[in-house]
């Protein structure tokens, strides 16, 4: 799957993976796709809860030594 | 508590007050509901609100409606990093003062406050530390220039500091149990003092490390003019558990009786196989005890069970009268009561038993991942 953005904030703590997500996916139409790359373990809960509550798609989560990738489609 | 730009830092430390001396506080938590639901500061004036940081993004206002404009408010996250971010913008909002909880939950739930239980006989003392931020309790004996502490927490240079202060040397460390709600220091504070390990028998079958055996008969002598510690097998909530009897006057239970509960038979085992085991304890052999003792528990469940300056005591008669896990009189409804609708376990409970064994070797971050969360030891924990 193409992904139109590509947010790295591996090395960033809470609440940052989530503010330069949010930021990235602002500048995106309806139905593009996001990638965000976290090492924050707090993230893969605080991300699941983000967007189910702005409605937006966790379409995938995986975590790949240490790296928390999330995939979301924006509403 | 320091102030820059209208943002105040709060520690545990200082947090710790407003819960043991009751005073008002108002907490904005902004973690995520599941874990805001699962585990949360609280206190007997404490009132708190959950919002997410994640819904704040976009401006603070749906916080602004909620929080009091005349109060303090106390911003809680994790770890810090999302409660400054709120705080600053609750300020910039034009509210004041705004604290955030430095090293957010992680640090509340790794402090101790160390409360005087009483004097002894000889001039010593008995001090219970009170984890708030987890519901545990541990105890240090002092008599003479030794010490002996009771169910040590993962944070040994906390007793290392209060000893130094007092003046005296560690010469023991007990478990009264092998815990599976906590990480236990008792091993780490024995090495690094050169004091003896204690842990009862039949909970160290699988341990890899040297220890003294905690049994019934065996007397703990601290002090020269001896404040003696009393080992009672007293089994249920797990197949070990020993309480002790400290200069005559003191029953530290471990995690058998509490203020409000009794403790939960499933965390090592099958609950049903040690049903038995925890009904006699707790309505045979504690009952042959002198009703005077004053019980000091391992840990409490609910804010309510803290006392007076945070002491969590209270007199074997008045529990008797007062603790509905004694009053069951029925044995099968008693079985119910201790097997049926338990609280979840505490959380990662299996891998901090086989630490506890010295099986796993976490590093400090997984320690800490590990200990998140209430004890969770009691029956009626929610």
């Amino acid at each position: 799957m193409k992904t139109d953005i590509l947010v790295d904030t591996r090395g960033m703590a809470c609440p940052m993976p989530i503010v330069k997500a949010k930021k990235a996916l602002d500048g995106l139409v309806s139905g593009q796709l996001m990638e965000v790359w976290s090492t924050d373990k707090g993230s893969l809960n605080d991300f699941q809860a983000w967007v189910r509550q702005t409605k937006h798609e966790l379409v995938k989560h995986e975590e790949e030594n240490g790296v928390y990738k999330f995939l979301v489609k924006k509403s | 508590m320091e102030v820059s730009n209208g943002l105040h830092a709060m520690t545990a430390e200082e947090l710790a007050r407003f819960v043991l001396d009751q005073q008002e506080l108002f907490i904005l938590d902004v973690r995520n509901e599941e874990d805001y639901r699962n585990w949360r500061i609280e206190g007997e004036r404490i009132k708190s609100i959950n919002l997410p940081y994640f819904t704040l993004l976009e401006g603070v206002e749906p916080a602004l409606a909620r929080i009091p404009a005349d109060r303090p408010v106390l911003v809680v996250c994790a770890k810090e990093g999302s409660s400054k971010f709120v705080a600053e913008r609750l300020v910039e909002a034009g509210r004041s003062p705004v604290y955030y909880l430095e090293g957010g939950m992680k640090s509340w739930s790794e402090h101790l406050a160390p409360v005087k239980i009483g004097e002894l006989a000889d001039g010593g003392a008995l001090y219970q530390f009170v984890r708030l931020g987890k519901g545990c309790l541990s105890y240090m004996i002092v008599s003479g220039e030794e010490a002996a502490i009771v169910d040590t927490a993962r944070m040994t240079d906390v007793y290392e500091r209060f000893a130094a202060e007092l003046g005296v040397k560690i010469k023991h460390t007990i478990d009264t149990h092998l815990h599976a709600d906590h990480l236990s220091g008792g091993r780490k504070l024995a090495d690094r003092s050169g004091a003896a390990y204690w842990l009862p028998l039949k909970d160290a079958t699988e341990v890899i490390f040297h220890y003294d055996s905690l049994e019934e008969g065996r007397e703990i002598v601290v002090g020269d003019t001896a404040i003696r510690i009393h080992p009672i097998h007293s089994p249920g909530h797990t197949i070990g558990s020993t309480s002790l009897l400290v200069d005559e006057r003191y029953l530290l239970s471990g995690d058998i009786l509490f203020v409000e509960s009794i403790g939960r038979p499933d965390l090592a085992g099958l609950a049903e196989d040690w049903v038995g085991d925890l009904r006699e304890t707790l309505y045979e052999r504690y009952r042959g005890l002198p009703q005077d003792l004053i019980v000091l528990p391992a840990h409490f469940g609910q804010v309510s069970e803290l006392g007076e300056g945070g002491k969590v005591m209270a007199r074997l008669s008045d529990l008797y009268r007062s603790n509905p896990g004694l009053n069951i009189a029925d044995e099968e409804a008693f079985r119910r009561e201790v097997t049926e609708n338990l609280p979840p376990q505490p959380n990662a409970y299996q891998a901090i038993r086989q630490a506890n064994m010295g099986k796993q070797t976490p590093d400090e971050d997984e320690q800490r991942e590990m200990e998140i969360g209430p004890n969770r030891c009691a029956v009626h924990d929610q």
